[in-house]
């Protein structure tokens, strides 16, 4: 696994707004996250929890009404740090898919249907690599299709004439044409099925052995996540209320959002205990609750929570010397009583499994 | 051992013309659904499992085999036996954003089903009252005037739900019924299904992709591929011990956060297509353990232990001789 530790992607306080004014809906709030080169950062939440805003707006794909309020990404890359927030388009062009590459969730509409594979995958090296020439482009594009393991002479093939597999592949194919250092990935395996999606994710794994690209994974299956990232954020309401190595949130959940999606998943090993997921529903965004947005959700709220919002802090009990962990929720505050299922080294999903 | 079963399909078959041949959708399944047990129906998409669920329901007809409910079968007659039919099983459809009709409220969608089958008697409000209160959506006065944009993804499922449950139904198929819904209230749903078998004794057919949340809700499962069923047994065994390579295939893929270790996942070859389903063993393409007989004639189903059963020829006795 490649642990190359120099940071690559540092978001801090970053807000994005759909509509302005009164009527603005808070998609993101004050998100912060870092990602390291060759490191799988796992973005999780339910749907409306943000995600695939924060990733959007990373990436500067925001389109009207959603727009970037506040806080800044900055981009560390050979030739030195960008705010990504305040590039311009030219730079951004500079950018996007040599440094920086995104893979939507649904291939099927990201694919142009009336188009050849190769047309779309030569595109790219069209737009970025004028050195090569048709030849070259053509042969590159066959090398690429060989990569995610598609036989190159699909290149001809129309997009509806693949599975939806193959689709997804052609997608992480294009993504990584020029070698980027970062691939941002919403919701890449959500359309297909479980053994199309392990062999997508085993192949994704390999190459990032071989390339050393960071990954940026946004899923709803927090179950996933905890096999494939190494290192998790949980999003709830625009915010994220949680952030931990996959390991430390997997066997020790701090905030009981994360707490409740890990019993939200019934495994399958060991006895079947009834499980409860977490009562109630996500909140409108529109109308977001006072305090503390998990508040009206969760089994340990107290009128402090119905006040005051907590922010990311490290927990108070966090046993020394133990990887970076941030948690944002009143019962990790210094002296506050933490339940022992929120407290625990003990492996919490025991009762689960 | 038919005598208890409540809904019994035998030889099940549904074929699909399509310009290049026939989809063979759904073919020669057999599967037995008890009283107050939930079986529970896992495949990927395009395994027919929702054909399947359609065949149950009687929406669509078989291109052949029989459909028995309670040893009978129903006559491909005309409304009334249908209607008799729709009393007893109840489908529950995938998508509760496109189930529901959007310009009517709750109240309609609940009051419809129980003057269609006259069984309003009394009161039809109380009526409503009481199928909100089973799908706990309580106090009911709060929902019964909402309109589904009104309700959340997960309240909405329980509209559909107690839509069925309106007629009193002995079987509810539930297709997909969380699919759709955010991950931290799906457990909510299911949790109500089994809660509806528990006090009503209500019988369930659940069709699902996700092997986990069968293993979790049902007592039986039934792996689909490619229209067949290729194993069936009780729920802890076919998680535990499967014994098709394709359920193999099927646990070694889902996610599994406590797996130590990255799983192998053997060939790339896809799915058959169902135009043309590959002879033999629908499986043996993709099949690791593939023998010549695979290729050349279909495995029957064969008990492993009581109760479990699969399609393969290395549990064939058979299998010895061939290979």
């Amino acid at each position: 696994m490649i642990r190359a530790g120099e940071p690559l992607l540092e978001v801090s306080g970053l807000c994005v707004d759909y509509g302005s004014g009164d009527d603005a809906v808070h998609a993101v709030i004050g998100a912060d996250l870092a990602l390291r080169r060759g490191e799988v950062f796992g973005l999780a939440g339910e749907s409306g929890s943000g995600k695939s805003t924060l990733a959007y707006a990373i990436a500067r794909l925001l389109r009207m009404p959603g727009a970037i309020t506040g806080g800044e990404v900055v981009f560390r890359h050979e030739g030195g740090a960008v705010n990504l927030v305040n590039a311009g388009p030219a730079q951004l062009r500079e950018l996007r898919w040599n440094q920086l590459a995104v893979v939507l969730q649904s291939a099927m509409h990201a694919l142009n249907p009336v188009l050849t594979i190769e047309f779309q995958l030569t595109d790219v090296l069209k737009a970025h690599r004028p050195d090569l020439d048709r030849a070259a482009r053509r042969a590159c594009a066959g090398e690429l299709l060989k990569m995610v393991g598609i036989a190159p002479d699909r290149l001809a093939s129309f997009p509806h004439e693949l599975s939806g597999g193959m689709r997804q592949r052609v997608m992480i194919a294009m993504a990584l044409a020029l070698q980027p250092q970062l691939l941002i990935m919403d919701e890449p395996t959500t359309a297909l099925d479980v053994v199309t999606q392990r062999e997508i994710l085993n192949e994704l794994m390999d190459l990032r052995t071989e390339f050393g690209f960071a990954v940026l994974f946004i899923t709803h299956d927090l179950s996933l996540l905890i096999e494939i990232a190494d290192t998790i954020a949980v999003m709830y309401a625009g915010r994220i209320v949680e952030s931990a190595p996959a390991g430390d949130l997997y066997l020790a959940p701090r905030h009981p959002y994360s707490y409740g999606l890990l019993h939200s998943f019934p495994g399958l090993r060991g006895p079947v205990r009834r499980m409860t997921g977490i009562a109630g529903s996500p909140p409108d965004l529109r109308k977001p609750p006072t305090g503390c947005v998990f508040h009206p959700r969760c089994g340990y709220a107290s009128e402090r929570c119905v006040r005051e919002e907590p922010s990311l802090a490290t927990p108070a009990a966090e046993p020394a010397g133990t990887a970076h962990r941030v948690v944002a929720c009143w019962l990790h505050e210094p002296g506050a009583a933490t339940p022992a299922e929120l407290a625990g080294l003990a492996p919490a999903l025991e009762s689960t499994s | 051992m038919t005598e208890s079963a409540l809904l019994e399909a035998r030889g099940l078959t549904k074929h699909f013309p399509v310009r290049s041949g026939v989809v063979h959708a759904v073919d020669d399944v057999d599967l037995e659904v008890r009283a107050a047990g939930i079986t529970a129906v896992v495949g990927e998409s395009g395994s027919g499992k929702s054909t399947l669920a359609r065949l149950l329901a009687r929406l669509i007809e078989p291109t052949s085999g029989e459909l028995l409910l309670d040893g009978q079968a129903g006559k491909a007659a005309p409304a009334r036996a249908r209607r008799k039919y729709a009393r007893a099983v109840q489908l529950v459809l995938q998508d509760p954003f496109s189930s529901l009709n959007p310009v009517h409220d709750v109240r309609y969608h609940l009051a419809r089903p129980l003057k269609v089958h006259k069984l309003a008697g009394g009161s039809l409000d109380e009526a409503i009252d009481g199928l909100l209160a089973r799908v706990s959506l309580t106090p009911s006065a709060n929902f019964s005037a909402k309109y589904p944009h009104e309700l959340s993804g997960g309240q909405r499922q329980r509209v559909a739900i107690a839509r069925a449950l309106a007629v009193a139904p002995r079987l509810l198929l539930a297709d997909e019924p969380v699919s759709m819904l955010d991950v931290s209230i799906r457990l909510g749903v299911l949790n109500l299904l089994a809660d509806l078998r528990e006090k009503d004794g209500l019988a369930i057919v659940y069709v699902t992709h996700d092997i986990a949340s069968a293993r979790y809700l049902a007592d039986v499962v039934a792996v689909m591929y490619a229209g067949r069923i290729i194993e069936s047994g009780p729920a802890a065994t076919i998680t535990s011990q499967p014994a098709h390579p394709y359920t193999e295939l099927l646990l070694s893929a889902a996610p599994d956060p406590g797996r130590s270790n990255r799983v192998p996942v053997r060939g790339r070859t896809p799915p058959p297509n169902p135009v043309t389903p590959p002879p033999g063993c629908r499986f043996h393409p993709r099949c690791p353990h593939a023998m010549a007989v695979c290729a050349s004639d279909v495995p029957a189903m064969t008990q492993i232990s009581p109760g479990h059963h699969s399609a393969c020829w290395l549990h064939a006795s058979t299998a010895g001789k061939e290979a």
